[in-house]
């Protein structure tokens, strides 16, 4: 009971900020529901008991990624790109398309559905307990080579966003 | 109560909303910012299934989806930067020419 | 009908005790943010040997009070193109996101709102968005100071955020756990703070929290010589108010995280050693000698109303006096409450919440005293400072850190030499990295770079 009230709730907020992100015309409104569609996230990772990934989510995405697209949007934040056509002429194009795929998705989770295990045998929760020590002991054990390049992943980005940023003195 | 059918509905209407965004709008930087929604919809799918299974395996993985966000936001916002300073535009439409 | 709503009451029953605490640190919070703008004019106003607010209430104690209640009565401005709706969301996030950052806080054995297994982390996450506040409130003003406040602030909080983190990770790795419980259980069962096994990080943190905070002498995106005020320049009233709260939380919550992690939380100073136990008797010692020099002061006020006021503090003092020795006389001299009993976790709880307040508010001292004693620093040397200096001497402590503790666990050196072995490495990196960067500063500050720093002077 508690469970679906929560779930709702993550899941509405998520929803409905979603649909003002792709829809709001002033790009900094846009980037202010993005942060509340990634807390929401952040919420629905904490009901599947993923607590290390939700504080994470939020350091990482909403403290800095987003961090970083209003920085960018203050700096090429233009007057004239808001009085100007919002959504491409083929809108409608579009739509469709993602309605079609929608459609087809749907189809597939509805008939997969009934093969999935139930709450009664899955795994309990528990086995995810203490979080953050099992996250911390598969990624350093099992996942250390994807790990490793991921931080040279990131080196490469940082200095890539440096060198494209700068400017050519 | 929830099951994991929940989740994969959730985890799909965000990730058509992020497929509207990108292909309808005109502004690069909201496009960019509906293709965080698709990485979030995709990391929904995952940790939802590592709680079915019963292994943090799906946890871990959403994490360096996570990193890998960070990464090309990063880089995309630092071209979108120096295009700008060209161009003084943000609207996709208007990125036409390789060389002027 | 009756089933859904015993279970749903069933469902509820484990939120009720968090709900109280979450109703009375949220109630209690602005409370202790306003008079700590007292105890910052005071403590300023004795180090430039004068005496501060002394008019509002006996010895200016309602100084805050009064201060909260003009707010309220002031003008709600808002500037004539400002995006309305996110000029009213800055200071709310702001606020927001600093009380959230107490929920993980413990402030004595099972004395918290949750506690998360997380919980280190979650402080210093929901911490870090009150970022969004600052730059969202410049960004809705529509001026140019208030834009130029919030970018420069903004980048001067996530450089040191990133030193902060790092510096918590160093003595993270000493304590094992992110639960705010269980860093204090280790320091307890280590017999030592761990400020003294990575003192560097401890150093770090302190350095990199006044920036974070916005604090002198990293205050420059709000000082009035400078920006106006910084992205606080169009907020008036109670918006204002909001955003000056937000500073102070801040400042509680990073006290308080520093606190748990290096100064042993809600630990008496040698909690484990026996000898020391007379020091129990200090929390309702320092009450008692508070009400006396209440009562001493009392006589001296100009006004009788402003006599009472004094008499009635006195009072305050010595009724938390007598709470706090009560289960020490309960357990010394009546003989009743042996350990594990309600008298002894009530003991638990309540000195515990003392000595957290205290060592919080010593931390909070220095933040004050820095304030008044340091120039500020010029933005360019902030950013220097951040991220030539603090970000590779706290990713330094960390390796030193692990190094040391590979040492001890996989080596068998004693524990103690290994640290102070690393700590020492630390420093002396520390040392080296200052000095260069001190000889860079100079060649650039008297020759100038347009002639190059190669150059005699």
């Amino acid at each position: 009971m508690l469970d679906r009230i929560v779930f709702d709730f993550f899941a509405g907020i998520a929803i409905v900020s979603a649909i003002l992100v792709v829809t709001r015309r002033n790009a900094v409104h846009s980037a202010i529901f993005l942060i509340t569609a990634l807390l929401a996230t952040a919420g629905i990772f904490l009901q599947l008991h993923a607590e290390f990934l939700f504080i994470v989510q939020i350091i990482l995405y909403v403290g800095g990624i987003m961090v970083l697209f209003i920085f960018v949007i203050m700096l090429v934040n233009l007057d004239v790109a808001l009085h100007q056509l919002q959504f491409r002429r083929q809108w409608w194009l579009g739509l469709l398309l993602a309605l079609a795929l929608g459609a087809e998705a749907t189809a597939a989770i509805s008939i997969g559905r009934s093969g999935l295990p139930d709450s009664s045998t899955a795994p309990p929760a528990s086995v995810l307990d203490p979080n953050t020590e099992l996250v911390g002991r598969v990624l350093f054990t099992g996942y250390l080579l994807p790990l490793e390049i991921a931080s040279v992943l990131l080196l490469v980005a940082m200095v890539g966003a440096v060198v494209m940023a700068k400017r050519r003195t | 109560m929830i099951g994991t059918g929940h989740y994969l509905f959730l985890s799909l209407a965000l990730f058509l909303i992020g497929v509207i965004g990108v292909v309808t709008r005109r502004n690069v930087i909201i496009i960019l910012m509906s293709i965080e929604l698709i990485l979030n919809a995709v990391n929904i799918n995952l940790v939802a299934f590592a709680r079915l299974a019963g292994s943090v395996e799906g946890q871990v993985f959403a994490i360096f989806i996570i990193t890998d966000a960070a990464a090309e936001a990063a880089v995309g916002l630092g071209i979108i930067i120096a295009f700008f300073r060209n161009r003084e535009t943000v609207l996709a439409d208007e990125m036409d020419l390789l060389k002027w | 009908m009756t089933q859904m709503l015993q279970t749903s009451l069933a469902d509820l029953k484990p939120f009720l005790l968090p709900l109280i605490f979450a109703v009375a640190i949220v109630a209690v919070l602005p409370l202790i943010a306003g008079y700590m703008t007292l105890l910052e004019r005071k403590v300023m106003a004795h180090m430039q040997v004068r005496l501060g607010p002394m008019r509002v209430g006996p010895h200016g104690l309602l100084q805050p009070i009064a201060d909260a209640v003009k707010l309220l009565l002031k003008e709600d401005i808002v500037p004539e193109n400002a995006d309305r709706l996110v000029f009213w969301l800055a200071p709310v996030l702001s606020m927001t996101a600093a009380m959230l950052a107490m929920a993980a806080l413990a402030f004595g054995p099972g004395f918290q709102i949750a506690d998360l297994n997380i919980g280190l982390l979650f402080v210093v996450g929901i911490g870090s968005m009150g970022i969004f506040g600052i730059v969202l409130g410049g960004w809705a003003s529509n001026s140019h100071y208030s834009l130029l406040g919030a970018l420069r602030s903004a980048a001067q909080l996530v450089s040191y955020e990133t030193a902060a983190g790092m510096a918590i990770v160093g003595a993270l790795l000493l304590a094992g756990t992110l639960s705010t419980q269980g860093i204090v259980k280790i320091q307890d069962a280590y017999g030592v703070w761990l400020i003294i096994a990575a003192p560097v990080g401890f150093f770090i943190y302190l350095i990199a929290s006044i920036a974070e905070t916005n604090r002198a002498p990293f205050d420059l995106p709000e000082a009035e010589s400078e920006l106006v005020a910084g992205y606080m320049t169009e907020y008036s009233g109670f918006r204002w108010a909001l955003y000056f709260l937000a500073e102070y939380t801040n400042m509680v919550v990073v006290a308080s995280i520093a606190t748990t992690l290096f100064l042993g939380g809600w630990l008496r100073p040698f909690a484990e050693t026996h000898a020391f136990d007379f020091l129990d008797w200090l929390p309702p010692v320092l009450m008692l000698s508070l009400a006396g020099y209440s009562l001493y002061r009392a006589p001296k006020q100009p006004v009788l109303i402003q006599k009472l006021v004094m008499v009635a503090v006195a009072g305050m003092f010595v009724a938390l006096a007598v709470v706090l020795a009560g289960p020490l006389v309960a357990t010394h001299f009546l003989g009743i409450g042996a350990a594990g009993s309600l008298i002894a976790s009530w003991k638990g709880a309540l000195h515990g919440g003392f000595w957290f307040l205290l060592k919080v508010f010593l931390y909070i001292y220095l933040f004050l005293w820095l304030r008044f004693t340091f120039p500020r620093y010029r933005f360019d040397q902030l950013m220097r400072l951040g991220w030539q200096f603090l970000i590779p001497i706290s990713i330094v402590n960390v390796m030193a850190i692990g190094l040391g503790l590979a040492l001890h666990r996989q080596w068998g050196w004693p524990r103690g030499l290994s640290l102070i072995l690393m700590n020492l490495i630390t420093v002396a990196i520390a040392a080296a990295l200052a000095r260069t960067g001190e000889s860079k500063e100079k060649g650039e500050a008297i020759v100038g770079e347009f002639w190059g720093s190669g150059r005699d002077a």
